[in-house]
């Protein structure tokens, strides 16, 4: 059952490497027809080397300009065939790599597309390696598929053909031992399959292990439990030991044992081939003879390197599933095409009735009602994990409400395209996000045609400039990925220049909980009352000072919006923002 | 990968290589066999030639099934010493890679904290897993394969003497022919292999980088341009990709090439030395035979040459993690007794400096504290509160100065007897597989379930072991991922407290308590039997405000010391912290130190 589910499964992900193939079908033709001309001329050239040598009998019996002749001629088809091989080749790499190259375009763009909620519910790095290392695999096994396999097929064919075309009953024997060699293969691929699956798991432990003792090292070392350690993984690495063996053992007499049947083809057609010539009295030559054994070499390659491109083939489609899969997440709605494009949002935002979660069952945001005038200051409270973030996803549309609506400027967030409410907004998150780049492309991200003054001056406003200034080149300072040569503080510094420099009518600030230093965190206050001055912004606060100050107040808790209203009146409510208030100053 | 500069390939894995040594007559037989059958595939086109030139000449049937027999004998013996030997590669192979893991792994348990910064986890382990893998199928192949394709390749031409030397000259002109094709097609496309893969890793970078920064770029509608970028870095990657296929292609038409016309000219100097009557027709195919088997060994000897390139990158990657010398090992055995006197921990003018800095991280920090004090530890990130008490248990060493615990210095303590007196709760909070007893015991293995109990109460961890299913027996599961951090946070406190130690560490480590719990916590910890000395860092100046000592830290130094009274009068940094996190009103309402 399961198998055959798997089976149909290949096939659709094969129909959707023919949609990629698709584009290339002429060089796939043409690198078909070479193969053919390819494999044809190389099972001529044992027949032009068998007539050559029926030329050679004995002392002073050699036929001289019949072997010129045929030497000519061998000349020819050598250089025809290595032609053919040569553009066949090129061909195949240029299908190979330019599908390859497709399809990571096509994953990547889906990427840009996918709804924040699938980026978040998905591992990053599965989703690199979908992208890196399966995509490579299946390069890999679609470029020997091509060079390989339909070579290998044709080989075989070719050769029985020609064979027969030869001596029937030669071939008859060679065809009868063949299927020994796939049945001794077949039989110590099942016998080693249980041998890998012991060999992996003990692996898959083993590794666990690893991360774990490795990753978390520091810790060993605290507790001295090296010893313990180590004897854990000296346990494990003796089991793997074991099982390594065996499997590595029994996998490795595949060949031995191919090659041995190869042998006993070898001789069978040797015997059976002498055999024929004296009772054919010569009608079977010699010639035929040294074609014959030089075929029976050639045609038994073949079924050795196909099982091994087979299970090669599986493996790319297995990784190309993992990546169709990836191409074919859905995508986030596009904007309508009559959606209305928000120029400059005067500040207002109306939030009514919004229902949101991100699971069903889970119910967060209910009912939730919010009314901002122009450039108030809404700031949002609660534990570390209350869902904080909820709330700007649902702001900037990184996730859409369930029910209700959120307008702003008294347009519908819904009817409007993303690109033009998001760039009403300027949002610093705590988790500071920095491209790899210059200084100067990261400030640009929002306005890349800002000019050096312009830039100079929100790095001022952001009192990011005087750091900036003493980096070894200033605003060209190349920051490594994700900004490890520059401190958290400086960094989101910097991530505060780049919205200061576009100076969207409304802000979305999260506010440093304690990773920065004193001083600098002092510097980001003050960039941002810089900021909100005659904004609408709405403020993840810790700061006290920011909390009393707002217009008004979100209390979070678990995900939801449990208390609203201004510092005061919330006091008064003696409720949870009451005890948050005063835990504070709880002397334990 | 920055350190990736740092060790400069020594060598050929030399050092890698002593974990053969046990192996060694496995390495010896292994080739051994396989030059014995390869020895037996050289005599095949011989008989071959025999039963051409005196079973078909002769009309000889029984000659001819006996030549035959002779060929099924030879093929079985090939397979009995070619299973030999692949016996003894597999067995020294695995054997090998069992051994180098194993010293690796010991290797990185006594690597000092500096060096696991500069190497970094994740690299150490690639290099225990798929690199120390790749040296095994290395290992196997070189035994299986790098005498046995020489000789053949070799072998052949010998054979070819004894037939015909004339021919046989073919052979010398036509071996380094072949060999100047396979390896210069090598030696031009391995370079270029490194450059696909930078190319890959470029466009790694850039998807990593739209996923992590997915809401940024969203915000900014960056995600064409992103596109755009992407793109041209895809495009990049094709380009190289399909320049080194150009070149390897070339490989197969050449060779064939090149075979074929020796096979011709084989053919026709054989041809002319029937005419003298040197050699017979057999002997001809057997020439022609011993060409086509040379051109089968060379190319799986390039091939060969390929795995082996990898399996020595991998190998020379996991040797320059042996060769990193770890920094703080015992430098005496037992330790030396000194007049403990009452301080239990003191400093004095201690600089440190991480290794890699121009910069000290910590200056000229001068301490004392008695046994049974509480110290807190204050300052923003980066200011070095970090790097004080993790000098206490030596994960690094001073620059300058010295640490003496108990009156001895550090460095005086075995590491063990040192780190057995002190319990560290780091930053992150980390747990491992295994129940939560099992990790509670990691520092006392012989404590019993009534200790348990005693110190996840102190933890204010006892509502999370209760309401997990099976308390103590939970299972919990690699990383912690079945629970929550504050749930960790607790469990790890838990398991310094099971160690009883002399001095107790929090480094930061009670950031995702709630202020309430955090409060208990204190307040439990203080009860802790023994007097034990506790030090507490914090970014809130709540939790560590009735501390016996503060230590003020900003920029690697100490700009106060004293308590929280103290401070508040005389260090402006103190102050400034605090009022960040309390407003002058809310200090008179508490009844706190007045006037600021």
């Amino acid at each position: 059952m399961s198998k055959q589910k798997n089976m149909t499964g290949q096939i659709a992900t094969l129909k959707k490497v023919m949609h990629y193939l698709k584009h290339y079908i002429p060089i796939l033709i043409l690198s078909v027809v070479l193969a053919t001309v390819t494999v044809a001329l190389t099972l001529y050239f044992p027949i032009l080397t068998g007539r050559a040598i029926d030329l050679i009998l004995d002392k002073g019996n050699v036929d001289f300009p019949g072997i010129l002749a045929i030497a000519k001629e061998g000349v020819i088809v050598i250089g025809i065939t290595a032609a053919a091989q040569w553009i066949m080749n090129m061909c195949n790499n240029r299908m190979t790599y330019n599908i390859v190259r497709d399809i990571r375009r096509d994953a990547f763009e889906r990427i840009e597309h996918l709804p924040l909620s699938y980026i978040d519910s998905h591992s990053h790095g599965d989703m690199v390696s979908r992208i890196i290392a399966d995509v490579d695999t299946f390069a890999d096994g679609l470029l020997m598929g091509f060079t390989q396999l339909f070579t290998g097929l044709a080989t075989i064919i070719g050769t029985l053909l020609f064979m027969l075309f030869v001596n029937v009953k030669i071939t008859v024997v060679v065809v009868l031992l063949t299927p020994i060699s796939l049945f001794v293969a077949g039989f110590i691929a099942k016998k080693t399959y249980s041998m890998f699956q012991l060999q992996t798991q003990t692996r898959g432990e083993q590794t666990a292990l690893i991360e774990e003792m490795v990753g978390n090292q520091k810790v060993v070392q605290a507790f001295c439990h090296e010893k313990e350690a180590l004897g854990q993984f000296a346990d494990v690495n003796d089991r793997l030991q074991k099982y390594s063996l065996r499997a590595t053992f029994f996998s490795s007499l595949v060949n031995p044992s191919t090659r041995f049947v190869n042998s006993l083809v070898y001789a069978a057609v040797g015997i059976t081939g002498a055999l024929a010539v004296i009772l054919t009295g010569g009608a079977f030559s010699v010639g035929n003879l040294s074609c014959f054994l030089s075929y029976a070499n050639q045609y038994t390659k073949p079924f050795n390197e196909i099982s091994g491109v087979v299970t090669e083939l599986q493996n790319a489609l297995a990784c190309a599933a993992r990546f169709f899969e990836l191409i074919e997440a859905k995508e986030e709605e596009p904007d309508a095409a009559d959606a209305y494009q928000l120029e400059q949002a005067d500040g207002t935002v109306d939030i009514d009735h919004v229902y949101f979660s991100y699971v069903p069952e889970q119910k967060l945001i209910e009912d939730f009602n919010l009314h901002v005038q122009p450039g108030q200051r809404i700031a949002i409270v609660g534990p570390t994990g209350c869902g904080k973030t909820t709330l700007i996803n649902l702001l900037m549309r990184f996730y859409d409400a369930d029910s209700g609506h959120i307008q702003v400027s008294g347009h519908d967030v819904m009817h409007m395209t993303r690109h033009s409410l998001r760039k009403n907004y300027g949002m610093v998150l705590q988790e500071t996000w920095l491209k790899k780049g210059t200084i100067r492309e990261n400030i640009c991200m929002g306005k890349p045609d800002a000019t050096e003054e312009e830039m100079i001056a929100a790095a001022k406003a952001s009192h990011a400039h005087s750091f900036i200034r003493r980096l070894s080149k200033g605003y060209d300072t190349e920051i490594t990925e994700d900004g490890g040569n520059l401190s958290q503080g400086q960094k989101q510094l910097l991530c505060i220049t780049r919205v200061m420099l576009c100076l969207p009518p409304m802000l979305i600030l999260d506010e440093a909980t304690s990773s920065i230093d004193t001083r600098t965190e002092i510097r980001i206050q003050k960039a941002f009352l810089t900021m909100m001055k005659g904004r609408t912004s709405f403020i993840v606060a810790h700061r006290l000072s920011t909390i009393r100050e707002a217009d008004s107040i979100l209390v979070m808790k678990d995900g939801k919006i449990i208390e609203q209203g201004n510092h005061d009146t919330l006091l008064a409510q003696n409720g949870f923002y009451a005890t948050l208030y005063n835990s504070q100053f709880d002397q334990g | 990968m920055i350190q990736a500069n740092k060790y400069k390939g020594k060598g050929i894995m030399r050092k890698l290589l002593i974990y053969l040594n046990e192996y060694r007559k496995e390495c010896i037989l292994a080739p051994l066999f396989k030059l014995l059958e390869a020895s037996f595939e050289l005599i095949v086109p011989l008989v071959v030639a025999a039963i051409i030139d005196h079973g078909i000449a002769a009309s000889n049937k029984s000659y001819i099934f006996k030549m035959g027999g002779v060929m099924v004998l030879l093929a079985l013996i090939g397979l009995a010493c070619s299973i030999t030997a692949q016996y003894f590669a597999a067995k020294a192979a695995v054997g090998f890679s069992t051994k180098v893991r194993y010293a690796l792994f010991s290797h990185i348990q006594k690597l000092s904290f500096s060096e696991m910064d500069t190497i970094g986890t994740s690299t150490l382990i690639t290099r225990m897993t798929s690199d120390i893998n790749q040296t095994q199928s290395g290992v196997n192949m070189v035994l299986r394969l790098f005498l046995r394709s020489p000789f053949i390749v070799f072998g052949a031409m010998i054979m070819a003497f004894t037939v015909d030397v004339k021919a046989a000259l073919i052979f010398v002109v036509t071996i380094p022919l072949l060999s100047v094709v396979v390896f210069s097609v090598m030696l031009v496309s391995i370079p270029l292999f490194k450059k696909v893969q930078r190319g890959l890793d470029e466009v790694l970078g850039h998807t990593r980088e739209n996923l992590d920064g997915a809401r940024v770029i969203r915000a900014f509608n960056k995600q064409e341009e992103e596109t755009k970028d992407f793109n041209e870095s895809n495009a990049y990657l094709t380009k190289i990709q399909m320049l080194v296929g150009r070149i390897s292609t070339l490989m197969n038409p050449l060779t064939y090439v090149i075979i074929n016309f020796a096979i011709i000219a084989v053919i026709w100097v054989g041809g002319r030395q029937v005419d003298i009557g040197r050699i017979s027709q057999g002997e001809v195919i057997a020439l022609v035979n011993y060409m086509s088997q040379i051109l089968v060994e060379l190319v799986k000897l390039a091939n060969l040459i390929i795995t082996i390139n990898k399996a020595i990158a991998c190998g020379n990657r996991i040797q320059e993690v042996l060769e990193t010398v770890p920094t703080i090992t015992d430098s005496v055995t037992e330790t030396k007794k000194s007049a403990s006197g009452e301080l239990e921990v003191e400093f004095s003018h201690v600089s440190m400096k991480y290794a890699g800095n121009a910069q000290d991280s910590l200056t000229d920090i001068n301490l004392k504290v008695k046994k049974g004090q509480t110290i807190g530890i204050i300052g923003g990130t980066g200011s070095g509160k970090s790097s004080v008490v993790n000098l206490i248990p030596r994960f690094y060493d001073v620059s300058q100065g010295s640490i003496k615990v108990a009156g001895t210095d550090v460095r005086e303590y075995p590491l063990a007897d040192l780190r057995q007196r002190i319990g560290v709760v780091m930053q992150k909070a980390v747990l491992f597989q295994g129940t939560i007893a099992q990790n509670l015991r990691w520092g006392n293995p012989d404590a019993t379930e009534e200790q348990l109990w005693h110190a996840i109460e102190v933890a204010q961890a006892a509502d999370v072991v209760k309401g997990k299913e099976g308390g103590l027996d939970y299972v919990i599961e690699q990383g912690g991922r079945n629970l929550s951090g504050g749930q960790k946070q607790r469990l790890t406190i838990a398991r310094a407290v099971v160690k009883d130690p002399e001095i107790l560490i929090l480094d930061d480590s009670a950031s995702a308590l709630d202020f309430a719990t955090d409060a208990r916590l204190r307040a439990a910890l203080r009860n802790l039997q023994g007097n034990k000395t506790i030090f507490i860092v914090s970014q809130r100046t709540s939790s560590i405000q009735f501390a016996d000592q503060i230590l003020v830290m900003d920029d690697g130094q100490a700009v106060g010391l004293g308590t929280h009274e103290e401070l508040l009068e005389n260090c402006e940094i103190y102050r400034e912290i605090y009022e960040s996190q309390f407003k002058k009103e809310d200090l008179r309402k508490n009844g706190g130190a007045g006037n600021v």
